[in-house]
C-alpha cells in the first residue's frame, strides 16, 4: 500500500521535450513508472524515449488513459501548465518547477480549491513510492519500501532523512516533497491525513522548516485526528529573521512569526517527539514503531 | 527585491496615487535646489533600506536654507544601522491632522491576497497588529477577480476611518491593490497615509516588495535592482548567483538545497559551534560553482574553518568529487581546512576520489559538522 501514486499511476510528462523533462522522464521510466506520455504544444506526433507526444494535456489523457501529470515547464509557463493538467481528466498533478511568481500560485491555488485534485509542489523534488513509482527528480536508489511515510518542504533534506532511515533498515511507503514555496498544493495537514487513511503507514516522518504556520496547523491536525504516529524535524533553528534562507518560503518575519522554537513547541505539545539531528529522527522512528 | 522609497514613488505617481512633491539629492547642494524649487517646509529623507529611519536620524524636517543645510550634511554620508546614506529624498512637508496606514500583502496561510486599513498610522504596524488587531481592518481579496470597489469600502468603514476622507482613502486602497497585483508585488504599503487639514489623502511613504520570481515580467522594475550596498559578500554572492545569508560566526557553510543548509547551520550550532553563513550552490557541482562557492567563504575574514556537505541526488558523487578536487587545484594550500561529506547516489566512489591530501573526509554528516566545530577553534 502506499499513498498518491503506486505501479499502476498511469503518467503524462509535461515539457518532455525540454531538457529536463526529457531528463527525469528518461530517470522516472528508468525506476519503473509509468510514462505513458508527453505534452508539450506545437510538438504533438513525436515521441521520447519511445513515448508518443500529445499537444495538449487532455489530448495525452484521454489518449493514453493518464491520471497523473508531472510538470517540468519553466517558472513563466508553469502556472499556465499546471493549470492545463487541473482542467483534463488527470486526479493528480506534481509541479517541480521553482521559481513560479506567488501571485500565479494563488491564481492556481484558488482553482485548486473548486477541484477534488491533488497538486504536489510547486517548487518541489516529487512524490515516490518505493519499488512502484517516482513522479519528479528524487533520486530512487536511497529509498526502500517499508512502513514510514515521509512528508517534507525541502528536497535535499528529504534525501538527507530517507538515508538515515534506509541505514537502519526502516523503508518508506510513500514520500512526499511538498515544496519550499510560500503557496504550495498539498499541504502538511492534507498529506498527514494520506498517510493516516493508509493502512501501511506505520508511522510518519514530518520534515518542516521556518516560515508560515503549516508545520502549527500540522501539529492541532496530529493531536486532534491521527492514530498513526509522528516524528518530526524542524530546519532554521540559527536563521536570522528577516533573511529569506534559500527557499522564497523559508523566512522568520519581523515581528517572529514562522520561527523553528514555535513549531518545535506546537509539535511537542502534540506529543510529536522532534530530533535535534536527522540521526535523531531515524533514532525517534525506530522507538515509535 | 525592495524598492528605495523614491522608486515606489515614481510608480505610484504613475498610477496616478497622490505623492507629495518630491525631488532625489545626493549632494548638500542638490538638497538646497531641491527644497528651494519645492518651496519650504520639506523633509529630507535618507534613502536606504532599513526599518525606523526616522527614529534613527535619517529624516529631518527643514524650514529653511540653514536648517536643509544641516539636515542633508548630517544625513548624507551618514551610517544609519550598517548602511551608508548615499542619496536623500527632498520632499514637500505635509501638513497633517491625521495618519493612517493602507497596505496589501500575500496572506500564504489563506493563499490570496489580504487588503488592510488602519487608523492608527504613522506607527510601526507590526506592533499594532499585535497589540490591538481589531484595529487593523482585513479584506481578503480573490485572486482570480481582484478587489471589489465594495471591499475597498467596507475595509474603509470597518476602520473607523473619517467620513469626509472614507472615499478617497477607499480610491487610494484601490490602486494599490491594482499597483501591487500589475506590478507583481508581495507587500505593497503606505505608513502613513497622511489626511490634511483640507481632507485631502497623501501617501507620505511608500513601500513596495517586488516578488523576486516574477521580475522577468517587471523589466523596468528589475533595472532599478541595484548591488547590495551593505555586504560586499552579499554583493558577489549576487554575482554567482547563491542563495547566501552571512551570520556572526565562525564556520564557514557551504551545501546544495535550502533546507539541507539550514539543517547544516542548525547543526554547527548543535555541536556548539556559530554558523558564519547559510550558502546554497543549488543542484549538481560543477568545479566552476565549487570554487566560487570555496572564494566566498575563503574571503570572509570571520572564518575559520569550512564544512562542504553535498547530497548527490541525480548528480552522482563521483561527479561532485571530481568538481572539488578540480576546484582546489587551484590553490597551493587551502588558505582555510575544508572539511568535506558526500552523500547519496555514488557517495562512495566520490570519497574514494576526493584529495585526502588537501581535505578533511568525514562519512557523516553529523561527523562532518563536528570536525568542523573542531577546526574553528573548538565548542564555544
Amino acid at each position: 500500500m502506499s499513498v498518491l501514486v503506486d505501479e499502476d499511476t498511469r503518467v503524462v510528462v509535461q515539457g518532455i521535450t525540454g531538457g529536463e523533462g526529457e531528463f527525469h522522464a528518461g530517470q522516472m521510466m528508468e525506476y519503473g513508472t509509468n510514462v505513458v506520455a508527453g505534452a508539450v504544444p506545437g510538438r504533438g506526433g513525436e515521441e521520447v524515449h519511445g513515448v508518443p507526444v500529445y499537444d495538449t494535456v487532455a489530448g495525452a489523457a484521454e489518449a493514453e488513459n493518464a491520471d497523473a501529470s508531472v510538470v517540468l515547464v519553466p517558472p513563466a509557463f508553469a502556472a499556465d501548465a499546471i493549470f492545463e493538467a487541473l482542467d483534463s481528466p488527470v486526479d493528480l498533478v506534481v509541479a517541480i518547477t521553482e521559481g513560479i511568481p506567488t501571485q500565479d500560485m494563488s491564481r492556481v491555488k484558488k482553482r485548486l480549491g473548486e477541484t477534488d485534485k491533488h497538486l504536489v509542489g510547486p517548487n518541489c523534488p516529487g512524490v515516490i513510492t518505493p519499488g512502484e513509482a517516482k513522479l519528479g527528480i528524487l533520486p530512487g536508489n536511497i529509498f526502500s519500501s517499508g512502513n514510514v511515510g515521509l512528508v517534507s518542504r525541502s528536497g535535499t533534506l528529504t534525501y538527507q532523512v530517507v538515508d538515515n532511515l534506509t541505514d537502519r533498515g526502516l523503508g518508506q511507503t510513500t514520500a512526499i516533497g511538498i515544496g519550499g514555496d510560500p503557496i504550495i498544493g498539498t499541504d502538511f495537514v492534507d498529506a498527514l491525513s494520506l498517510f493516516e487513511a493508509d493502512p501501511a503507514t506505520e508511522a510518519v516522518v514530518m520534515c518542516g522548516e521556518i516560515g508560515g504556520s503549516d508545520e502549527e496547523e500540522a501539529a492541532r491536525y496530529i493531536d486532534e485526528n491521527m492514530d498513526t504516529p509522528v516524528a518530526g524535524f524542524i530546519a532554521g533553528r540559527t536563521a536570522p529573521a528577516g533573511k529569506r534562507m534559500g527557499h522564497a518560503g523559508a523566512i522568520v518575519s519581523g515581528s517572529g512569526a514562522g520561527t523553528a522554537e514555535s513549531k518545535i513547541e506546537a509539535l511537542g505539545d502534540a506529543g510529536v517527539p522532534v530530533g535535534d539531528t536527522p540521526e535523531e529522527v531515524a533514532d525517534n522512528v525506530e522507538e515509535l514503531l | 527585491m525592495r524598492l528605495h522609497e523614491y522608486q515606489a514613488k515614481e510608480v505610484f505617481a504613475e498610477a496616478g496615487m497622490p505623492t507629495p512633491e518630491s525631488a532625489l539629492a545626493e549632494s548638500t547642494d542638490e538638497v538646497l535646489d531641491a527644497a528651494e524649487s519645492i518651496g519650504y517646509p520639506v523633509a529630507v529623507k535618507a534613502q536606504v533600506h532599513v526599518g525606523g529611519r526616522g527614529k534613527a536620524g535619517g529624516i529631518e524636517l527643514a524650514e529653511s536654507d540653514d536648517e536643509a543645510r544641516e539636515a542633508a550634511d548630517s544625513i548624507l554620508g551618514m551610517d544609519l544601522k550598517g548602511y551608508t546614506v548615499e542619496r536623500v529624498l527632498v520632499e514637500q512637508a505635509v501638513d497633517f491632522v491625521d495618519e493612517l496606514y493602507v497596505g496589501v500583502t500575500m496572506d500564504r496561510g489563506a493563499g490570496e491576497p489580504v487588503a488592510m486599513v488602519s487608523s492608527e498610522g504613522g506607527v510601526d504596524i507590526e506592533s499594532v497588529a499585535e497589540e490591538s488587531p481589531e484595529a487593523i481592518a482585513r479584506e481578503h481579496v480573490d485572486p482570480a477577480f481582484g478587489m471589489h470597489h465594495y471591499q475597498a469600502n467596507r475595509a474603509v468603514y470597518d476602520a473607523g476611518v473619517d467620513r469626509e476622507v472614507a472615499s478617497d482613502v477607499a480610491s487610494v486602497l484601490t490602486t494599490l491593490f491594482d499597483l501591487w497585483e500589475d506590478r507583481d508585488a508581495s507587500e505593497a504599503e503606505i505608513n502613513p497615509l497622511m489626511i490634511t487639514g483640507d481632507d485631502e489623502v497623501v501617501a507620505a511613504d511608500a513601500v513596495m516588495n517586488i516578488d523576486d520570481d516574477a521580475l522577468f515580467r517587471q523589466p523596468d522594475l528589475a533595472e532599478m535592482e541595484e548591488a547590495a550596498a551593505g555586504d560586499d559578500l552579499e554583493a558577489k554572492a549576487n554575482e554567482y548567483g547563491f542563495d547566501y545569508v552571512r551570520l556572526d560566526g565562525n564556520v564557514g557553510i557551504i551545501g546544495n538545497g535550502a533546507g539541507l543548509v539550514m539543517t547544516t547551520l542548525d547543526l554547527v550550532d548543535y555541536y556548539g559551534g556559530e554558523p558564519a553563513n547559510f550558502l546554497d550552490i543549488g543542484g549538481g557541482a560543477k568545479a566552476e560553482r565549487v570554487a566560487n562557492a570555496l572564494d566566498m567563504v575563503f574571503s570572509d575574514d570571520n572564518v575559520d574553518s569550512v564544512v562542504f556537505n553535498l547530497f548527490g541526488g541525480i548528480t552522482r558523487g563521483d561527479e561532485v568529487a571530481r568538481g572539488i578536487n578540480s576546484a582546489i587545484e587551484e590553490f597551493d594550500e587551502l588558505p582555510k581546512p575544508v572539511v568535506v561529506r558526500l552523500a547519496g547516489t555514488n557517495a562512495e566512489e566520490g570519497m574514494e576520489i576526493l584529495n585526502a591530501d588537501a581535505l578533511d573526509v568525514e562519512q557523516t554528516l553529523e561527523g562532518a559538522v563536528q570536525r568542523a566545530v573542531e577546526q574553528a577553534g573548538g565548542a564555544q
